[in-house]
């Protein structure tokens, strides 16, 4: 058993499953499809509230997804502390400004990557909303659900996705 | 059967903390914590991605529609459009290469010690969901709603049985991963 916990990784196919049957517990005990953009809307209306209440709660975006610390936003704590166990068990915890695969085509400067980064999180941040959705609410829990938008909106992310990543890696950074 | 569970905000909030935590370490255990390993699999020489979400949905359409034909979830399929899902699907994707994360495995990221993810991405991420707040009013009465789908699931648009579409759904799953690991990728 502890031998299980601190593997470097699992196959993906396991934890994979592990996902699926976690979805289903989240429908189960929650009436929720397990998402990770709402966090981020909810975040942002808090800070947002903290700096001019009034106008934060006039905008008809934070009245539909109200800004407050409930389950929707939890996850995304959640998620840093599971991942954080779970690397600390792994022993692949450890501190890094530059991925490698980064590096190697653009250099180790910290600066670039995070710009760039900083780009790809704004980007992220809009294209989730306006889709009404991420990776796991409409990739994976959406299409757990059967839904048409969900499987639609996957397909987009990837096709996006790779484009986007042939012309960084193999165009601008070969 | 579990209405009243559902209704309680205390007990709803440890729970969503519970889930993101599990969900955070099979997240790490199966490597999509990793730049390395996401942007590979959005430059197609690394499919650990892949191979974790169709397992996630092979396992979880199961369930799910098991469960749901017991009457113990609900759907929460809602209607789509190409006006949200297309366009924001591929604004989504170009973010999802240039920060090399999504929303969920950007926090993952952030446990195993990724500096780049906190402070671009993270960052980033509340940032952008600012700028939808903003234009929310404009684009919720035209752009969202342009370009309607015909249909909220997939056997209602391919006019099949739910139980069809399911088995169909599984093997084309099953079907997909065995060719992966048959070309060893």
């Amino acid at each position: 058993m502890i031998d299980f916990l601190t593997q470097a990784t699992w196959s993906p196919y396991v934890a994979g499953a592990g996902i699926g049957v976690l979805s289903c517990l989240a429908f189960l005990l929650s009436d929720r499809p397990i998402g990770c953009s709402t966090a981020f809307v909810k975040a942002r209306g808090l800070i947002s509230r903290i700096i001019d209440r009034e106008k934060t709660e006039k905008k008809e975006y934070y009245q539909e997804i109200i800004p407050q610390v409930d389950w929707a936003f939890m996850i995304i704590p959640g998620i840093v502390i599971g991942a954080f166990v779970s690397s600390l068990l792994s022993g692949q915890f450890r501190i890094l400004w530059v991925p490698s695969l980064w590096g190697e085509a653009f250099g180790y400067d910290p600066v670039p990557r995070v710009i760039v980064a900083l780009a790809g999180g704004i980007l992220l941040g809009l294209g989730s909303r306006w889709a009404g959705g991420c990776t796991s609410g409409h990739g994976i829990n959406g299409s757990i659900q059967l839904s048409l938008a969900s499987m639609i909106t996957a397909c987009c992310f990837f096709a996006g996705g790779i484009a986007t990543a042939l012309l960084i890696f193999r165009v601008i950074g070969a | 059967m579990f209405a009243r569970l559902h209704k309680n905000k205390t007990a709803q909030l440890v729970l969503g903390l519970l889930f993101g935590i599990c969900f955070g370490f099979l997240l790490q255990k199966g490597g999509a914590t990793s730049y390395n390993v996401i942007e590979g699999q959005l430059l197609l020489t690394d499919f650990t991605v892949l191979k974790l979400m169709l397992s996630a949905v092979i396992v979880g359409m199961a369930g799910f529609h098991l469960m749901k034909h017991f009457g113990l979830v609900r759907s929460h399929a809602a209607e789509g459009s190409i006006g949200s899902n297309v366009i924001g699907g591929l604004i989504f994707g170009v973010g999802f290469a240039l920060l090399g994360f999504c929303p969920g495995t950007v926090a993952g990221a952030v446990g195993t010690g990724a500096l780049d993810a906190l402070f671009g991405g993270m960052i980033g991420l509340l940032i952008g969901a600012g700028i939808f707040a903003e234009l929310y009013p404009r684009l919720r009465t035209r752009t969202l709603v342009w370009g309607k789908f015909p249909a909220v699931t997939v056997p209602e648009f391919l006019h099949l049985n739910l139980w069809v579409t399911v088995v169909l759904m599984e093997v084309f799953m099953i079907g997909f991963l065995l060719v992966l690991g048959y070309l060893g990728l």
